[in-house]
């Protein structure tokens, strides 16, 4: 069995996140890492590779699209366990969208022929959460999103999907697209053996013309292309410094009050 | 004048807030069409609202199947009307839609609007949207370049203003593919209910974090005493003390009401990216070096276990 989970390397959040000239996430001014959402994915996918339930011999394949660093994300996909990755890197990419990446994605997998794809819920950068739907219209193969827990058995994956009203239990035959939620159980930190076991994993580096893109997306891949565009960009001013009051029997709460007075708000 | 296919949003037969705020935005763009996902009549709610023509669209499928039978209605409400923009509510189920949808049309997407406007002229010029990007450091505003602009729209990017119409209304004809029978709900457990505001809609929020000690009955009392709904930090959700559905930030709830009080939460980047936009803050919290209180209007340094009874006392005081 193969799962392939997508792992995403974003731009990380703690630190001065900004735009390039260009209008497209600037990622030379921060640091970047595998998306932590993305974490949540590669560790569903393990704990179903090390289940019984998959039958065992489950490869576990981390895919990712992103320039020559996005390598990291991959790195730690298999410091963490991944079986194997693959970095789809090619100059032309740079600047797609949500449409443009998905449909480089679902020619990525239609070429590995997985039997379930394991995604986070959002990238941390972009936080649409749009690409696995994106996907399951792509391929034909059926969605379950935002699982807060993911299981097998057979060919059938299930996930439990939190909503404010209800939870829903939600079965979707393989082959499949799965999203995964922060709720779905911490991500493992990587063992000194899995860091050292990463080093001799194989990575493929592909280009845009290793794949068969959709005929409809041909060619139009990249920022010239995006389906939307950036017309301005602006950095939210610094808020002015409020007032801080430290509490000194009841003061604190007094200073509330009079705050909710003035304000109105009661 | 250009139509603007707004999709509506309604729970046990009422329309939804954020549904009514994009029947406000459409209005900017064109003439908005609503079309409604599911029974109840809704209509005379969206002609109050603008809405000159509703589309009724309803299937066994959209109760057995995850969202994919829905994006097959919507999708045939394109086909028909043939709109200059499609707005949805940036719900998990609104954003899904949106995601088939696009790849459906072949047109561009953008998710998470704050604000919509008329785009600056010229043709095929789409509408004009705004979005808070980077845990609300920065704002864009972006552009539609190919196919129709699917628009998916934050509550609260403006309050639903009324513009009472006779509304037409009409059956929308469409199929549920087959593709689109994958998702199976096997099963529906419904969730108890809190009976304060909506979390999102709520004018005025009262979170509590880790600094609660696994202690909601004061951040709830205050909360009871200002009419406000009750929010929770992501550690306060982990330790078990709330649950997820109450969770503010990047992986919850996104709010923006015109006051947000804070209690005993340091005030992390994915906190603050789910209640940065808040008119107000309000933070409470023992260490004066919590990152909360850049943010906030008003920081009290102190323990919340004191401050906050004190604080609704004091409002259950005042307002008799
Ligand atoms: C991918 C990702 C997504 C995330 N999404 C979210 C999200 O959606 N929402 C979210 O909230 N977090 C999210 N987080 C977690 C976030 O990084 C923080 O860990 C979390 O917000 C901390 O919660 P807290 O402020 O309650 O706890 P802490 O950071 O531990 O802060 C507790 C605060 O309480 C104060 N305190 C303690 N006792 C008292 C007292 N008696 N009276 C007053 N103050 C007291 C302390 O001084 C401290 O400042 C996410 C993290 C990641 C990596
Ligand atoms: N460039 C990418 N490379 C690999 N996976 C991605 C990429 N972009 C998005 N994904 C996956 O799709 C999920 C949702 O992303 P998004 O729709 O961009 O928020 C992420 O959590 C990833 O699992």
């Amino acid at each position: 069995m193969k799962i392939v989970t997508l792992v995403k390397y974003v731009p990380d959040a703690t630190g001065d996140r900004g735009f390039a000239d260009d209008g497209t996430v600037d990622r030379e001014a921060t640091d970047g890492l595998l998306s932590e959402l993305d974490e949540y994915a590669v560790e569903q996918a393990l704990q179903l590779a090390d289940s019984q339930d998959s039958g065992g011999d489950v490869e576990v394949v981390a895919l990712t699209l992103g320039p020559d660093d996005a390598a990291d994300a991959i790195k730690r996909a298999l410091q963490m366990g991944a079986t194997s990755g693959v970095h789809i890197n090619d100059e032309s990419v740079h600047g797609s969208d949500a449409l443009a990446t998905s449909a480089i994605l679902a020619a990525a997998i239609r070429k590995l022929e997985p039997d379930l794809v394991v995604a986070g819920m959002a990238s941390t950068d972009g936080t649409m959460g749009v690409v696995p739907a994106m996907l399951s219209e792509r391929l034909g193969w059926p969605a379950a999103t935002l699982g807060a827990t993911l299981s097998l058995a057979g060919t059938t994956a299930t996930i439990r999907r939190d909503g404010d009203t209800a939870s829903q239990t939600i079965e979707v035959a393989l082959p499949a697209i799965v999203s995964v939620t922060d709720q779905s159980g911490e991500p493992r930190y990587p063992s000194m053996k899995g860091i050292l076991a990463a080093k001799k994993k194989p990575v493929d580096d592909w280009e845009i013309d290793d794949l068969d893109l959709d005929a409809e997306v041909n060619g139009q891949v990249g920022l010239a292309n995006a389906w939307s565009t950036v017309k301005d960009t602006t950095p939210r001013p610094p808020k002015e410094a409020g007032r801080q009051v430290t509490d000194e029997d009841g003061s604190g709460a007094a200073a509330l009050t009079e705050f909710l007075v003035s304000g109105k708000y009661i | 004048m250009a139509q603007v296919l707004v999709v509506v949003e309604s729970v046990e037969g009422a329309v939804t807030k954020p549904s009514l705020e994009l029947l406000t935005l459409a209005r900017r763009l064109g003439d908005p069409v609503a079309v409604v996902l599911g029974a109840g009549d809704v209509a005379p709610t969206l002609g109050q609202y603008g809405a000159g023509s509703v589309l009724t669209a309803d299937d066994p499928a959209f109760g057995e199947f995850l969202v994919a039978p829905k994006a097959d209605a919507v999708a045939a409400a394109v086909e028909k009307v043939q709109p200059a923009a499609v707005l949805l509510t940036s719900s998990p189920e609104g954003k899904e839609i949106a995601a088939r949808l696009a790849v459906r049309l072949g047109s561009g997407l953008i998710t998470d609007a704050v604000d919509v406007q008329p785009g600056d002229g010229g043709p095929g010029d789409g509408p004009l949207v705004t979005q808070s990007v980077f845990a609300g450091n920065w704002t864009v505003r972006s552009q539609v370049t190919h196919g129709t602009p699917v628009i998916t729209v934050k509550a609260n990017a403006t309050s639903p203003e009324a513009a009472p119409v006779e509304p037409t209304t009409e059956p929308l004809g469409f199929t549920v593919s087959e593709a689109s029978k994958g998702a199976r709900i096997v099963k529906t457990e419904p969730k108890a209910v809190s009976g304060r505001p909506e979390l999102t809609e709520a004018g005025i929020v009262v979170s509590g974090g880790r600094g609660t000690g696994g202690n909601f009955g004061p951040v709830e009392e205050l909360a009871d005493a200002l009419g406000a709904a009750v929010g929770a930090s992501r550690a306060a959700v982990d330790s078990g003390w709330y649950p997820h559905a109450y969770q503010v930030g990047q992986t919850g709830k996104t709010v923006s009401p015109q006051l947000y009080i804070a209690a005993g939460i340091s005030g992390a980047i994915q906190h603050r990216a789910g209640m940065q936009t808040s008119k107000a803050i309000v933070a409470v919290n023992k260490d004066p070096e919590a990152p909360i209180f850049a943010l906030a209007d008003l920081g009290v340094v102190g323990d919340l276990h004191a401050v906050l009874p004190a604080v609704t006392e004091a409002v259950r005081q005042h307002k008799q």
